[in-house]
């Protein structure tokens, strides 16, 4: 299965993500599943001239090829010239090159957030780039392609989201497609793949204990559940973070830091302060989605009033000061 | 005079294009563009202040965590307050952790697949630099990209992951290491070291570290197996010491209390003052204006301004051009041995190369120091109180050079948000006074065009660049 890789307006985290797949070394296990680059800009050897003359022959259906793999957003600015990013040698615009690959291809890969969705460039006040994704305009359908695009094979854009993208799930995606194909009961509704978006990050959270008892972190560093103020979201993002480690043992949760969503479309301009949790009368808005509110209410104010005092204080300090009781043998004499 | 244009330029971080003027095969004149405009500065205006250390390290992907560290710096700065000294040594970490990452990325990955290519077939190194270094197929990709990985489990622990992590704070970090933990990340620094020692040098890191000239490094290298002495093998065929030169005045905003700030041009180095620090919009597509200091700067775009030929603004201070990077670093370090090959024939393509590497064998022995340092159960992160009104400047090295951010907050809102990236001075382009970038300078009177071996390619990759940062 062959692929080809461009970067448009992003920041190139997904491939520096990509290169940190583990535990094999990326280019063995793709070379293993029959997969090999027909051009990667920050990988291959052909430049300049041999490299456009490598993209042409893919644009004009004379080379044939698998999978476009985009990775950067769509920037169609100013004025729909599309002159925010041109492909260098070349002044053509990028928009015009992704077009004119996504004809030929018979599959589209999103790679990241930006691509699927148009990223931190559509955030600007006014969107003054005119940036979108490959298939979506944040959460409306549309963006470059176009809400009806059916690629060659018969898929939508596949949106591999995440900011960046777990190298796992962009490797899986891959090897999915070459070694059984992929269907539309494989994607979500917004086209990521349900491997990975079909779990929440909640899922696996190691602060789950927190979580439970809803005591939770005061300030950045606290061990604490980070939901109730410090602007969590991973009861509510789409992705496989903390049953997934990043970097071998990581994620964001695990590194002290609260979720963003960055799978998720419009993550970019939530409405509040990134670390912070907006509530409404002490109440967090923007609960966990598929629980009723009231439920979720008296439940927490149920398991805050039963927080044991070790987990209570464990959850506003950076390491453990109380350790589980161990239970001491009964009846002595 | 003929004029060709080169690009894309790939192995590079980003989008690059350089405009040549030929004359004879030569090249008179060079015009660097960065094509891709993204305009970071202009989405953190008006978000809450905080909300930087969630944007910032999404203008690079290579160097996300400089970006968060200069951020995180300028934010302490605004609020008054001061890293615990675990938060500081956690910083360190992540930060060395990541451009040690870059320097091995860019030696294997970015810059010595370029030696693989046909041009060089005739050379006696040829067979065993394509059998060890063609791009994605080389013997080489096969071991780095696990070494690699394995060493960025550093950030699984330290940062949670990598890029794009939020664990860099005001005052520290918010991941506090247990003492289970500060074990594992020994033993991933030993694990790395060992694949350093064993293929990069062929040596013990620290007499790498004390090499100290540039017959010291030639005569260490002579017979010597590992990837360092035959990248000097390469370089001394085809002459890599005497190319690729700009104006040899370097620039460093000092790192990890290691290397210290300050500037260097003809055997002198200066303490840095960032008040002297402007940026120069006269040939890029942005408004023409006044040099101005970053902390009072502006970046509107003009995208039919006559004459601009690229989004990179070009930083200038005291009015001169000065190269980033870790060459830069070390030379105003007073590092002996850069000294010596910079005085000897100049900032080369080889000595930046050098540079890197020489880097990686001082950072991971001090890195090892870092991480024994580490008290578990101490504060990691200091808190603080962000001002309603304040300003705040942030000055770090990412692995490609000096990277700065200016912030201005206003009712409790970020108001200006300024950016010079380590790339935006290498690759910068004309000022108003005509003075060609760094690059520019470099590529002068090299061959170029049809039947020209790849050595313009050399010249770029010397610098690592990062085009994304470059115009962020």
């Amino acid at each position: 299965m062959k692929v080809l890789w461009l970067q448009s307006g992003g920041c190139g985290g997904c491939t520096q993500s990509l290169l940190c797949s583990e535990p094999r070394s990326l280019f063995d296990e793709l070379r293993d599943a029959g997969i090999e680059f027909v051009w990667h800009p920050a990988l291959s050897q052909a430049s300049g001239g041999e490299a456009l003359a490598v993209l042409e022959a893919c644009a004009s259906g004379e080379l044939a090829f698998d999978v476009l793999c985009v990775e950067g957003a769509m920037l169609r600015g100013p004025n729909g010239s599309g002159r925010f990013h041109l492909m260098a040698g070349n002044g053509r615009p990028l928009t015009e090159w992704v077009t004119r690959l996504a004809g030929q291809a018979k599959w589209v890969f999103a790679i990241g957030s930006c691509t699927a969705y148009g990223g931190f460039s559509a955030n600007t006040p006014g969107n003054p780039l005119e940036a979108c994704g490959l298939q979506y305009d944040e959460q409306t359908p549309g963006g470059l392609l176009g809400a009806g695009f059916r690629s060659a094979g018969g898929l939508p854009v596949v949106n591999i989201a995440g900011c960046p993208t777990h190298p796992g799930w962009i490797v899986e995606s891959l090897q999915k497609l070459a070694l059984e194909g992929m269907a539309d009961s494989d994607l979500d509704e917004l086209g990521r793949p349900l491997f990975y978006a079909g779990e929440l990050v909640h899922h696996g959270c190691p602060r789950n204990e927190y979580y439970e008892f809803k005591a939770s972190a005061e300030k950045q560093s606290d061990l604490g559940c980070l939901m109730e103020n410090l602007g969590c979201k991973g009861t509510q993002a789409h992705a496989d973070c903390n049953l997934r480690a990043w970097n071998g043992s990581g994620s964001c949760l695990r590194g002290g830091f609260a979720c963003i969503a960055c799978t998720e479309p419009g993550f970019e301009s939530p409405g509040h302060a990134f670390q912070e949790t907006p509530k409404v009368a002490g109440i967090p808005i923007g609960l966990p989605s598929d629980m009723p509110k009231a439920w979720f209410v008296a439940l927490a104010a149920l398991s805050k009033s039963a927080t044991p005092k070790r987990v209570r204080d464990n959850a506003v300090v950076d390491h453990l000061v109380f350790r589980p009781a161990i239970k001491k043998k009964g009846g002595g004499k | 005079m003929s004029r060709i244009v080169v690009g894309p330029f790939n192995r590079v971080e980003g989008d690059l294009e350089v405009s040549l003027e030929l004359e004879a095969g030569r090249i008179q004149a060079a015009y660097v563009n960065s094509p891709l405009f993204r305009g970071f500065e202009q989405i953190l205006v008006g978000r809450a202040p905080l909300d930087a250390l969630a944007i910032v390290p999404r203008i690079c992907g290579i160097c996300s965590v400089a970006q968060s560290a200069a951020a995180a710096t300028a934010l302490a700065d605004a609020m008054g307050v001061t890293p615990t000294p675990n938060g500081l040594l956690a910083r360190h970490l992540i930060q060395a952790t990541e451009n040690m990452a870059d320097h091995l990325t860019h030696f294997y990955l970015f810059f010595m697949p370029d030696f693989a290519r046909p041009d060089y077939v005739d050379r006696p190194w040829h067979p065993a630099t394509a059998e060890r270094f063609t791009a994605i197929k080389g013997s080489a990709a096969a071991e780095v990209l696990p070494a690699r990985a394995s060493f960025l489990r550093l950030m699984g622990f330290l940062a949670g992951r990598w890029p794009h992590t939020l664990a860099i704070q005001p005052g520290g970090s918010t991941r506090a290491i247990t003492a289970g933990e500060r074990i594992r990340l020994l033993a991933l620094l030993r694990e790395f070291r060992s694949f350093l020692e064993r293929r990069l040098f062929g040596d013990a890191l620290e007499r790498i570290g004390q090499l100290a000239s540039k017959a010291d490094l030639l005569a260490w290298a002579d017979g010597r197996a590992g990837d360092f002495p035959a990248f000097l093998k390469i370089a001394g065929d085809l002459g890599l010491e005497r190319i690729g030169c700009a104006d040899d005045r370097f620039l460093s905003h000092g790192a990890y209390g290691l290397f210290p700030a300050g500037t260097w041009q003809q055997g002198k180095t200066e303490a840095f003052a960032a008040a002297r620090i402007t940026e120069d919009t006269e040939r890029a597509w942005l408004l023409a204006d006044q040099p101005r200091h970053p902390a009072a700067g502006e970046t509107i775009v003009a995208a039919d301004k006559a004459d601009a030929y690229t989004w990179c603004k070009a930083p200038r201070y005291a009015g001169q051009t000065h190269e980033v990077g870790a060459l830069a670093r070390q030379v105003v370090a007073g590092n002996p041995l850069l000294l010596d090959l910079v005085q000897r024939d100049g900032g080369s393509v080889m000595a930046r190369v050098v540079a890197r590497l020489q880097e990686l064998a001082l950072l991971i022995p001090a890195m090892e120091g870092w991480v024994q340092a580490l008290q578990p159960g101490e504060s990691f992160c200091a808190q603080g109180v962000m001002p309603d009104e304040g300003s705040g400047v942030g000055l770090v090295e990412a692995a490609r050079g000096s990277l700065g951010h200016w912030l201005t907050i206003r009712r409790g809102r970020i108001e200006r948000y300024q950016i010079i990236a380590p790339t935006t001075w290498n690759f910068s382009p004309r000022d108003a006074t005509n003075q060609e970038g760094p690059l520019e300078k470099a590529l002068l009177g090299l061959a170029a065009g049809d039947g020209a071996p790849p050595t313009i390619q050399h010249v770029v990759r010397s610098f690592d660049p990062c085009m994304v940062c470059t115009v962020h």
